[in-house]
């Protein structure tokens, strides 16, 4: 068990070293989730299985998701698109990929060889976290759960505040703005030259 | 780690990484030493670590797509404007 747990352990490392240091955000966010499943697996190698799922779904499913969300949301317009081009190439996506082989490979050796021995760390089950969560830490429950219900309200209070009231009343003129310069929706100004007119979609709202 | 990418960077959504790698580690901590003593109490601490993350995380990218708005840069300085 000692092995696996180094291993996992210089891969969280190295990671996150490359995640605080990449100037793009987006070869940030990919070495981030490398980091977090790393430490799943270290989770996993020192017994506690349950937590390592639940930072797997949480952390790298869904809180990972919601960085990308708000950094793809971040750039739009020619540069976003220049961007995603270089994106694909494999000079970026081969560091995440080789740190992610490597832990794919040392999850396959723990998942073959089966229950983990009983090491020097202890194995603590769901049950247990489950009796204990529900036992003497029922109020922090409930806490939790009321500081979920904050933070709901609060995301949403914040993203329908005056800066969103700015972008609708943008996006009335955007359609005049696509028009102008030949753009739409679909095409990128190369249907048509710019200056000749297309049908208003909003003329029956006006 | 987290503490030098959060002094480091001056751009909102790497420092919201870096706290994130912060809690994470912290995390990590009061796992191995609840399986340390084989008790469940550093799991527990890590579930409300886990709902803690997700909350900030959820309002943190609110502020910071109203900071984009308003500002039109991620610059931390640029919300430097805030007078008590």
């Amino acid at each position: 068990m000692q092995l696996p747990f180094y291993i996992a352990g210089a891969v969280a490392i190295v990671a996150t070293f490359l995640a605080i240091t990449r100037l793009n955000a987006v070869h940030a966010l990919l070495y981030l989730i490398v980091s977090l499943l790393s430490v799943a697996l270290v989770f996993f190698c020192v017994g506690a299985p349950f937590v390592a799922t639940l930072e797997v779904i949480v952390y790298a499913g869904a809180i990972m998701v919601l960085f990308v969300f708000v950094v793809m949301m971040m750039n739009l317009g020619p540069p976003a698109i220049e961007m995603e081009r270089q994106l694909l190439t494999p000079g970026i996506w081969i560091g995440p990929a080789i740190l992610s082989a490597i832990l794919i490979v040392e999850m396959g050796y723990l998942f073959h060889r089966g229950v983990p021995p009983e090491g020097p760390m202890h194995v603590v089950g769901p049950k247990q976290v489950g009796v204990a969560l529900f036992g003497p830490y029922l109020i922090g429950v409930e806490l939790a759960s009321i500081l979920l219900m904050a933070g709901l309200v609060g995301a949403y209070h914040l993203s329908s505040g005056p800066g969103s009231q700015v972008e609708t009343r943008d996006d009335i003129h955007a359609d005049a703005r696509r028009t102008a310069v030949g753009r739409d929706l679909v095409r990128d100004g190369v249907g048509r030259p710019a200056g000749t007119q297309e049908r208003d979609l909003h003329a029956d709202v006006r | 780690m987290g503490l030098a990418g959060l002094l480091a960077r001056r751009n909102v959504i790497f420092m919201l990484m870096s706290v994130e790698v912060m809690l994470n580690a912290a995390g990590l901590a009061f796992v191995v030493a609840g399986s340390q003593w084989g008790q469940a109490d550093g799991q527990v601490m890590f579930l409300f670590i886990l709902t803690m993350a997700a909350a900030e995380v959820s309002v943190g990218l609110a502020l910071i797509l109203q900071l984009y708005h308003r500002h039109k840069s991620l610059d931390a300085d640029a919300a430097s404007e805030m007078k008590g």
